[in-house]
Formats: C-alpha cells, sequence, structure tokens
C-alpha cells in the first residue's frame, strides 16, 4: 500500500463514517452498524500503520502534493502510530459499548456522526506536522466533544459544558497567539522547519517565552497542575460512552502535543522549560489523587484520577532519558486501555446497580462475581500492580527517573501511588465488598440485582471490557515486546534530526 | 502603527478577560469572542504589516517585489475567523440552552455537580 | 411581526441573494471569491426569509434538512480528497481535466470545484442549522 494512503486513512476512515452516519441521520439502525464497522477498520488502519512505520521508519504526506516546508505534511513517526492505533482500539470498543448504552434519543440527535468526527479531529492532531494545522484538527476535535458532552441537555450536562467550553476556548486563544508569535519569530509553522530553524535562533529568551504559551495551553487541554478545573467538572457528566471516550483520548492529546513541542521544537533551554514541567508534573500528580480520594462518585473519583495520571505523562517528558520517556509513553497507552475500561465497567455497574454513588452500590461482588473481577485486574492495574499493565509502566518510569537521580519526583510518583491504591480499594470495599444501608435492612426495589442473561446487548457491554481487560494483563506478561518498541519510540523522539529529516530531506 | 496594534492587542485581551471573569454566561459570550479577535490580531500584526504592497507577481518578473504583504498570516486569520465564527455559533446555542435549563445566566448558581453528595 | 414591505422587498432579494451566491462560488474557480463567502450569502439569503415570513416557510424553501446539506457537502469535499488518494496521490492533490467545448472555449475541470461545492453546502448548512435552531424556540 502506498504510503500517502496510509498515512491518510486513519483521518479519512473516520470521516467517511462521520459523513455516511450523517446521510442516515432518519436511520438509527443503520447509522449503529456503520459506527462499528468505521471504528474497526479505524484499528485495522491503526494497525497497519504501525507495522509500517516500524519496518520503514517515518512516513511523510505532504497534504496537496505541495512539499514542506510549504505545504502541510502529516507525519507518522513511532509516537503518532502508537497513539493512532491505540485510538484505534480505544474508539472500537467504546464504539460495541455504546451499541448497547446509547439511549435513543441521543442516537438520533446525531451521536454516532460526532463520535466519529472527534475521532477524525484526534487522529487529524496526532498527525499533523504543522503548528497551525494542529490548531485546526484541536478545534474539530473540541467542536465535536463540546457537542457531546451537552448532547442531551441534561441539566449537570450543561452546568458542565459551559465550564468546559469556557475554559478550552481560552486555550485555543491562547495557542493562536502563540502560533502566531512564532510564526513572527521563525517565518515558518512546519513543525520540522520550526525544530531545524530554532536551534540556532539569536534570542532563545524570545522563543522559551512563547514556549510558555504553548505549555499554558497545551497544558490546560491536557489537564495539568494548575489548569485542570474544567475536567473534573465536566467529564462526569455525560453517558458513561461519551465520558469513557473523552476521558481516554482527549486529555492525551494535550498530552502527545506537549511531548511534540517540547521534543522538537521548544528544545534551546531545556534546563529551564523542562525543570518547570518536571514540577509541574510532580504537583499535577499529587493534586489530581487528593482530589481522587475525597470522592465517593465513581466517576468523580475516576476524574480525578485522569489528571494524576497526566503527571506521570509528563514525568518522562521533563526528564528527557529514553527509558523514562518510554516510561511515559508506556504510561499513555496503559491509561488508555485502564482508565477507559474502568469507565465502562462502572457503567455496566450502573445498569445493574442504577447508582454511580459508592455508598448504595453495596455488595456487588456477592451478585456479580465477574464484573466484580473484571474491576478488580483494572484497578490494580491502575493502582499499579503486577503483573497487570500499570506495574510495568510505572517500574520503567521510575527506573529512569533513578538512572538521571530525580529522587524527589520518584518518592512524589510512588507516594502518589500509594494513594492510588488507597482509593481503588475504597471502590472496592465501599462499591463491591460492603453491603450498602438498603441492603441491610432488606429494602432493595424488585429488579436490582438481578443479571439479565447473555443478550445481545450484554455481549455489545461486556466484550469491550473483557476485550480491555485481557490487554490490562496481556501488556504486563508480555511486557518486554512493548517496552523495546516504546524505548524504540523514545530514541527517535529524542533524535528530532532523524524528524527534520523525513519531512524536509523528502524533496524528490 | 505596531505600537498603536500593540495597545489595541492588550486592551482587547485584558477586555476579554475581564468580560470572562464576569459571573454572567452571556457576558462569557462576548468575552470569548473579543479573546479570539485579539488573538487573530496579534497573528496579523507580528507576521509584520506591510501596506499597499499585495504579494503579486508583477509582468515579466518571477517574484513580488518586495516589501510585499506575507499572504500566509492572511491565511491564518481567515481559518481561524471562520473556525471562531463555528465556535461561537456553538457556544451562543450552548448559553441560551444553559438558560433555558438552569433558569439563570449566573455562573455561581451553576455548581449543582461541584459539592459532595452524603 | 410581520413587515409588508420587508416581506415584499424579501421575495425579489432572495433570488438575487441566491443568484449572487453561484456566481461568488464559480468565481472562487480562479478569483477572488469561493464556497466559504459563497454560502455565507446563500445562507443569508434563507435567514433573511425566515426574518421576513417565518422559520417554518424557510424550511419549506430550503426543501432539504440542513443536517442532510452538511451531510452532502462534507462527502463532497471528503471525496475530493479521496480520490486523488485512488490515484494514487497525497490525501487532497488536486486532479485537473482539460476539455475544449466547441464554440464555448477551453474550459478545465478539477476536483478543486467538488471541494468548493462542498463547502458552499456545508457553509450554508451549518450557518442555517444555527440559525435556525436559534430562531425556533
Amino acid at each position: 500500500m502506498s504510503h500517502d494512503l496510509l498515512v491518510a486513512l486513519p483521518i479519512v476512515i473516520p470521516l467517511v463514517t462521520g459523513v455516511i452516519a450523517l446521510l442516515f441521520y432518519e436511520q438509527r439502525e443503520t447509522q449503529r452498524i456503520i459506527s462499528a464497522i468505521g471504528a474497526a477498520a479505524l484499528l485495522i488502519a491503526g494497525i497497519a500503520l504501525l507495522l509500517e512505520v516500524r519496518a520503514e521508519g517515518i512516513l511523510v504526506s505532504d497534504m496537496g502534493g505541495w512539499p514542506a516546508p510549504f505545504g502541510i505534511p502529516f507525519v507518522a513517526d513511532l509516537l503518532s502510530a502508537v497513539l493512532v492505533m491505540m485510538t484505534g482500539l480505544i474508539a472500537f470498543t467504546v464504539a460495541l459499548y455504546s451499541l448497547a448504552t446509547m439511549d435513543p434519543r441521543r442516537e438520533s440527535f446525531g451521536f454516532y456522526p460526532l463520535f466519529h468526527i472527534l475521532l477524525m479531529g484526534i487522529a487529524g492532531s496526532f498527525l499533523t506536522g504543522d503548528m497551525f494545522n494542529l490548531f485546526v484538527w484541536f478545534e474539530v476535535m473540541l467542536i465535536a466533544s463540546f457537542v457531546l458532552i451537552a448532547l442531551g441537555g441534561e441539566r449537570a450536562q450543561l452546568e458542565g459544558a459551559i465550564k468546559y467550553v469556557a475554559l478550552n476556548l481560552i486555550s485555543s486563544a491562547i495557542l493562536l497567539a502563540a502560533i502566531g508569535l512564532l510564526y513572527g519569530v521563525a517565518g515558518t509553522l512546519n513543525m520540522a522547519d520550526l525544530g531545524m530553524k530554532l536551534q540556532d535562533v539569536d534570542e532563545p529568551w524570545l522563543v522559551t517565552t512563547i514556549g510558555m504559551l504553548f505549555l499554558v495551553s497545551f497544558g490546560i487541554k491536557a489537564a495539568i497542575f494548575p489548569m485542570f478545573f474544567w475536567l473534573p467538572a465536566s467529564y462526569h457528566t455525560p453517558p458513561i460512552a461519551v465520558t469513557a471516550l473523552v476521558a481516554a483520548l482527549l486529555s492525551k492529546v494535550g498530552v502527545y502535543a506537549l511531548i511534540r513541542a517540547f521534543t522538537l521544537i521548544f528544545t534551546q533551554e531545556t534546563g529551564y522549560t523542562h525543570q518547570i514541567l518536571l514540577v509541574v508534573a510532580g504537583l499535577t500528580m499529587v493534586t489530581g489523587v487528593l482530589g481522587a480520594v475525597a470522592q465517593y462518585e465513581v466517576r468523580k473519583l475516576l476524574s480525578f484520577h485522569i489528571i494524576s495520571q497526566i503527571g506521570y505523562m509528563l514525568v518522562g517528558l521533563a526528564i528527557l532519558s529514553p527509558l523514562a520517556l518510554a516510561g511515559s509513553i508506556f504510561y499513555i497507552v496503559h491509561n488508555m486501555v485502564t482508565k477507559t475500561n474502568l469507565f465502562l465497567i462502572s457503567g455496566a455497574a450502573y445498569r445493574l446497580q442504577g447508582t454511580y454513588e459508592l455508598k448504595q452500590l453495596g455488595s456487588l461482588y456477592r451478585y456479580h462475581p465477574y464484573i466484580s473481577a473484571l474491576f478488580f485486574v483494572s484497578a490494580m492495574a491502575l493502582a499499579g500492580m503486577p503483573p497487570f499493565s500499570g506495574f510495568f509502566a510505572k517500574l520503567t518510569l521510575v527506573r529512569g527517573s533513578l538512572e538521571v537521580e530525580h529522587y524527589i519526583i520518584v518518592a512524589v510518583a510512588l507516594f502518589t501511588s500509594v494513594l492510588t491504591l488507597f482509593s481503588m480499594t475504597k471502590i472496592w470495599t465501599e462499591g463491591y465488598w460492603t453491603p450498602s444501608e438498603a441492603e441491610e435492612n432488606d429494602e432493595l426495589p424488585p429488579g436490582v440485582n438481578s443479571w439479565p442473561g447473555w443478550n445481545s446487548q450484554m455481549l455489545a457491554m461486556f466484550v469491550p471490557i473483557i476485550i480491555l481487560a485481557t490487554l490490562s494483563v496481556g501488556m504486563g506478561i508480555f511486557a518486554q515486546p512493548v517496552i523495546s518498541l516504546l524505548i524504540e519510540t523514545a530514541e527517535q523522539l529524542l533524535e528530532p534530526s532523524l524528524y527534520i529529516e523525513a519531512v524536509i530531506g523528502d524533496e524528490s | 502603527m505596531e505600537t498603536l496594534m500593540a495597545i489595541l492587542i492588550g486592551g482587547l485581551f485584558a477586555s476579554g478577560i475581564y468580560l470572562m471573569l464576569r459571573r454572567s454566561i452571556v457576558k462569557l459570550a462576548i468575552g470569548l469572542v473579543l479573546l479570539s479577535q485579539s488573538a487573530n490580531l496579534t497573528i496579523f500584526t507580528v507576521a509584520g504589516l506591510t501596506r499597499g504592497n499585495p504579494p503579486l507577481v508583477p509582468e515579466g518578473e518571477s517574484m513580488p517585489l518586495v516589501p510585499y504583504a506575507d499572504p500566509l498570516p492572511q491565511a491564518l486569520v481567515l481559518t481561524a475567523i471562520v473556525i471562531g465564527f463555528g465556535v461561537l455559533a456553538f457556544t451562543l446555542v450552548l448559553v441560551k440552552r444553559v438558560y433555558q435549563t438552569v433558569g439563570t445566566d449566573d455562573m455561581d448558581e451553576m455548581r449543582s455537580t461541584d459539592g459532595f453528595k452524603d | 411581526m410581520k413587515s409588508l414591505i420587508l416581506q415584499t422587498a424579501t421575495r425579489s432579494l432572495v433570488a438575487v441573494m441566491l443568484l449572487f451566491s453561484i456566481f461568488l462560488l464559480l468565481r472562487g474557480h480562479d478569483e477572488p471569491g469561493g464556497g466559504f463567502i459563497g454560502g455565507l450569502v446563500g445562507a443569508a439569503a434563507f435567514a433573511l426569509y425566515a426574518i421576513a415570513f417565518d422559520v417554518q416557510s424557510a424550511r419549506r424553501m430550503l426543501g432539504i434538512r440542513p443536517q442532510m446539506m452538511i451531510a452532502i457537502g462534507l462527502a463532497m469535499a471528503g471525496g475530493a480528497g479521496i480520490i486523488s488518494l485512488l490515484a494514487s496521490e497525497p490525501y487532497f492533490a488536486h486532479l485537473w481535466y482539460h476539455t475544449d467545448i466547441p464554440g464555448f472555449g477551453e474550459i478545465h475541470l478539477g476536483t478543486f470545484l467538488l471541494f468548493d461545492i462542498g463547502v458552499f453546502l456545508v457553509v450554508i448548512g451549518v450557518t442555517l442549522l444555527v440559525i435556525l435552531t436559534l430562531s425556533e424556540e
């Protein structure tokens, strides 16, 4: 397959799927089938892209046939390819899950077209090689996520959406201004060209200032300390399938943008910029997990955990050594899988028990031991227990930090880990083990706690959960190939000349 | 000219942020508009203001005559305006729906999900 | 509020505005103009009609749901890119087709025209979706 096609497919497939779903606006059943097929195709395209990039090196496709740096290139290096593949995986599982859980009203108001337009924005952000184009993909993604979060129009959703929209639009305005300033300094917006031209700029402080503007803007999107307040205010309000999708992907796009910008473009004064990143990473970890410890509503608790884990993803970027960076990317991949799964499982528990409140969930373990086991796997993976994926992600990160003697951040990371374990145990004891008050007094309404049997709805709900739980175990047991792939990825990131050569040197 | 633009942009940013800090969601929306317009003006100004020299190639030449106005920032601003238009349209619909559902335009009243439940 | 003056003026203005929007769209081929501003003018025509009469009659005049218009527009614009992919070119590399029509002169058609018409439809669709939704409630 030609490289142009391979690089364009992760963007074209969701576009085509979204458009076809929109053309069948009146027929919900058709939309459901199209959505599932489109998501599966995206996963396959992602895997094909990763295999090709690993075999052939960085792939570049110049949009519209205009050569870089004049046109907009789409660049698939290992990091982009890994993240695009993960996007496909999350898209596929959540698309299946939403077949079972999405209510007909939201479906008939365009849930599926929006779902795929959101995926297009995410894939575009991962693949583009141009700063302004990145802004455009961000906006595509944001508008789709705005509507998805507000879709349904419940009071809580609208309240969450207004905060989400306001803060993300501030971030977009800052990004736009920063892009303008960057163009003023460098005269180009092509990332590879920027990386080349800004290496020998006369006034590094000017570039660093612009870099800080990018840090603020991407930081709001990635929900880092102290700019994360929109996340716990809005992520728990929409239906669980939407929450799982945005929780798994949106803030990771912010992290990806940070990694790309601070390994390729803003590397003039790493002593200064990456020190800030390190402090921010530590504070993000701690504040996020402290927020989570205080919560008793599953979705809010998990939302705070997202913030805490963004911190881990930044540590590797701040330290900038291959092993630590590989650990961070492993953490992104692991977090996409487990966090999505935890949301999906709490949605399944909601379906069976009718509540997200831990104290009312009661003794889920007694009635549904298998769901509880699936939850246990994901919760322990998130907390970083061996042999699950989280353990090796954290181990790589901690070893990477120890190698370069950043002991404080290691202490912070391990402290956060303990608190994560504590809050996961809290969900387990309160939601799955201890009987609720209603159960103790035998006041449960009839029908609650009963298992509806393996109908197609239950299958669509549990197949994604089982896939993700298996992956979470699999990435732990077969951690070696994953880590070696990610170390390769990190080494590629730390050698920007490879990226620059692939984009600019591709003039023939 | 650049100094004047810098003062204008600063003023727009300041008014945008001031409006966003108010409690009314309508003012929030207006603040967002000002903010995105000031970002657009930033791009436009930083890339260099050149008057009266369109980037056209004269007859018999192969390059436009220097100094010419850089067309790229104008294309960027145009794209950003279009995107801002879409985002603003959505924000207005959202503000209206929020007002209808919550019954107020006061941000302080929109905290029903922020607290803890017992 | 129904104003007889506005309604009478609207009847003739809408036709002119729609024609002008198509003129702008086609002019965008080689000169300033194009799908975006053409679409805005077209949407303004329908919006004017909705103000002078009512939203329902504007919807009737449109004859198609705005969502469907967005879908068709996106399909055309995205399709223009996919055609170039099928021809083993990068995404959105525009392909040109030159032909001579006797008595009319040489014309050149490109996938770019398809893209521009798609943009035209999307802009009208999105603008009307927002305006009609806001004014209906």
